[in-house]
């Protein structure tokens, strides 16, 4: 009986110490400390754009950022050879005709493959590149100016894939 | 790979090693009652809770305050989950999840808990998971350590310190350090920062998400990536110090690390070479490269894959990747470290008890070939104690068999596979294997609710997969648990026997290895057939299903 009274006090104490007062503290330092920042910057989370910018990695969640789910097809999984092969094929549709004699096996992986999360704002730089060929003569810039962009906003060979759009839809 | 991704492996495993005395030294401080800064705050929760520190409890009254508090603490995050809505075959496996220190998730974050839900509720099961597991290995190595006497410790002593001492203090500083990363912590988009950092460090696994520390809302950067590794190895790592330091042999402690860091890196090493290169569907589709499918790109293949064998080896189970869209090789791996009972680091606490178990029977092996009396730090270890130890080595082991056999062999097992041939069976396998060892991780095809909207016929529980798992995760648990806690009770007594030259002895590598060959052997080589079943066949094998 003693301890079961304690056990209680215990739950109801940790409770309110724990999963009230820990997180709103946090929240509040946060909130003080790093404005907008707690709140979720946008250009972590990717989105679909018009097809005369740089696209994001293929999403099955149609990019939700508040409805998570992975793929989960396991890498012997018909149903995923068949799914990479519209990636596949939707790439090379989209590039080719900026990229000519394109080919499947010189797409980058992380193209024509989907996120964990959905919402990946990464692309790999070399599937930049190859997208630049298109975003320039879409928008009627540059080519080389735009795969400057690209490498201006390249780190440890990914782009974030908002903030090179920003920076095209900037560019004149 | 790239040698930007074995650099990354490297300097992880040098940091890891680096902190581990560090942080090993301040828990033995603080399981000794040296550290004293919040004697204040103490006293006030003892008066309260109504224990007093003095008074010691032998190994039954220590087993019954850490299954009484569990229960309460079931009955309150039951209550909570339940007013989310939630069907109650998916409250019951979701409870028992967290206060195994599981986390297993078959409910969806975002969708299926309110703020409130996952502040209150979970993520407070997620300290008090990880003190409990956390208090009962200082209580073990107490046992382990007296001289004299039957007393290992107060529960409630033991818990208060370690949530005071060591996980909230790391909470906030690992917290907010996320938060600067660009992980969220506010009212209305989620106080994910606080949950996430708790769930490593109690090496917990829910995420906030369901994507879990995959979403760039939980996980944005390399750092923060590389801060969330290190926040589930640090305590398990450490603990294996303050092992030493308490029984005053620091040999023992870094014995224990050794063999743990032997069967660690193989596991990176394995997995990072199996991810780099196409999978077979990759190939169908006529793309090479790394495997990519399932991952996100700020991680690449070598953060990723060194995430999934820290989280498999960690009971943690959070995931910055798919884990069912890793090669059939890189799926195994993972699935063999939880097979090992998740004593290579495993969970805050159940790792390090577990693993001692797993040297306690190693000096009866060992001891049995050389022809001598076992005994482990001058301790004789007699019938009583190898039967604790066999029961809470093989329970698990057994338990996962069966609960697989059954979702198999029955019809009420297949609503909850996903994937078709061989990876449905991986899905089972990887379910029970994960939840029997409180890992949480999962090949998260398998599904033991149906989401509204998910499917056409509406939202619902899968009651079978539900209350299987939520029975396996019990067990898995609090088996091994109270086995650990009797073996310290029996151990406690014993009088010492001077260390002599007829003295097996287990702080040396030699030691190490046999511990390995034991871990390998008994636990392992128990799933072998399984495991040749489903991950090893795709695996091998380029056909499609």
């Amino acid at each position: 009986m003693r301890e079961l009274k304690t056990a209680a006090i215990a739950v109801i104490a940790f409770t309110v110490v724990l999963g009230l007062a820990y997180p709103l503290a946090m929240t509040g330092v946060s909130q003080v400390v790093f404005p907008g920042r707690a709140d979720g910057e946008p250009r972590l989370i990717a989105r679909a754009y018009p097809d005369d910018l740089f696209q994001p990695r293929p999403s099955v969640t149609g990019y939700a950022a508040d409805g998570t789910f992975f793929n989960n097809q396991g890498p012997n999984q018909r149903a995923l050879a068949d799914q990479l092969k519209g990636y596949v094929n939707d790439y090379l549709e989209r590039e080719r005709p900026f990229t000519p004699g394109l080919r499947a096996a010189d797409i980058p992986s992380d193209a024509a493959t989907t996120s964990a999360s959905g919402v990946d704002p990464d692309i790999s730089d070399d599937n930049a590149r190859i997208q630049a060929n298109r975003v320039a003569s879409r928008r009627g810039l540059d080519r080389a100016r735009v795969l400057d962009l690209v490498d201006a906003h390249a780190r440890r060979g990914i782009v974030n894939v908002n903030d090179l759009n920003a920076a095209v839809e900037a560019a004149r | 790979m790239t040698a930007g991704g074995w650099l990354e492996i490297l300097l992880f495993l040098a940091v890891l090693t680096a902190l581990t005395p560090v942080m090993g030294g301040y828990l033995a401080g603080v399981f000794r009652g040296e550290v004293t800064q919040l004697a204040g705050v103490e006293r006030v929760a003892y008066r309260g809770l109504g224990v007093d520190p003095a008074r010691g409890q032998d190994w039954k009254g220590y087993a019954r305050s850490v299954l009484v508090f569990s229960v309460a603490g079931s009955v309150l995050l039951y209550v909570i989950v339940r007013a989310q809505g939630a069907t109650w075959d998916l409250t019951f496996n979701t409870t028992a999840s967290f206060v195994t220190n599981t986390n297993w998730q078959f409910y969806a974050g975002e969708t299926t808990l309110s703020h409130f839900a996952q502040m209150a509720g979970l993520a407070v099961q997620n300290f008090l998971s990880a003190g409990t597991g956390i208090a009962v290995l200082v209580a073990f190595v107490r046992g382990l350590a007296s001289r004299s006497g039957k007393e290992i410790g107060v529960f409630y002593v033991d818990l208060v310190r370690t949530i005071l001492y060591v996980l909230l203090p790391l909470s906030v500083v690992i917290g907010l350090m996320l938060v600067s990363q660009g992980v969220i912590q506010s009212l209305s988009a989620g106080p994910v920062a606080s949950q996430e950092a708790i769930k490593m460090l109690g090496t917990n696994g829910g995420g906030f998400f369901n994507v879990n520390s995959a979403h760039p809302y939980e996980n944005p950067t390399w750092l923060s990536n590389f801060v969330e590794m290190l926040a589930i190895l640090i305590i398990p790592a450490s603990l294996t110090a303050m092992y030493g330091r308490m029984v005053d042999n620091r040999r023992q402690g870094w014995m224990v690390f050794g063999a743990m860091m032997a069967l660690f890196v193989v596991a990176v090493v394995l997995i990072y070479l199996s991810e780099a290169g196409p999978t077979p569907a990759m190939h169908a589709a006529g793309l090479g490269g790394d495997n990519l499918e399932g991952k996100e790109m700020r991680f690449g293949i070598g953060s990723s894959a060194l995430f999934a064998a820290v989280t498999t080896a960690a009971s943690c189970g959070a995931v910055n990747a798919a884990m069912e869209s890793f090669s059939g090789l890189g799926g195994a791996i993972p699935m063999a470290q939880m097979m090992t009972g998740e004593v290579i680091w495993g969970g805050v606490g159940s790792g390090l008890y577990s693993m001692l178990l797993f040297v306690i029977l190693g000096v009866f092996i060992a001891g049995l070939m050389v022809g001598r009396t076992p005994e482990f730090l001058g301790k004789k270890i007699e019938a009583r104690e190898i039967k604790l130890t066999i029961i809470g080595t093989i329970a698990v082991p057994m338990m996962v068999l069966v609960a697989t056999a059954l979702a198999i062999g029955s019809k009420w097992g297949a609503p909850s596979i996903y994937d078709s041939g061989p990876q449905g069976f991986s899905e089972t396998l990887y379910a029970y294997t994960s939840q029997g060892n409180n890992n949480g991780s999962a090949f998260a095809g398998y599904t033991g609710y149906l989401q509204p909207n998910g499917t056409n016929r509406g939202a619902f529980g899968i009651s079978f997969a539900d209350v299987l798992g939520g029975l396996t995760m019990l067990g898995g648990r609090f088996i091994p648990m109270l086995a650990v806690l009797a073996v310290a009770g029996s151990l406690a007594g014993k009088r010492v026997a001077p260390v002599g030259l007829g003295t097996l002895r287990t702080d040396t590598p030699t030691f190490a290895v046999v511990l390995i060959a034991v871990v390998l052997i008994v636990a392992l080589l128990t799933f072998v057939p399984a495991l040749l079943l489903g991950p090893v066949v795709q695996g091998f094998s380029d056909g499609l299903y």
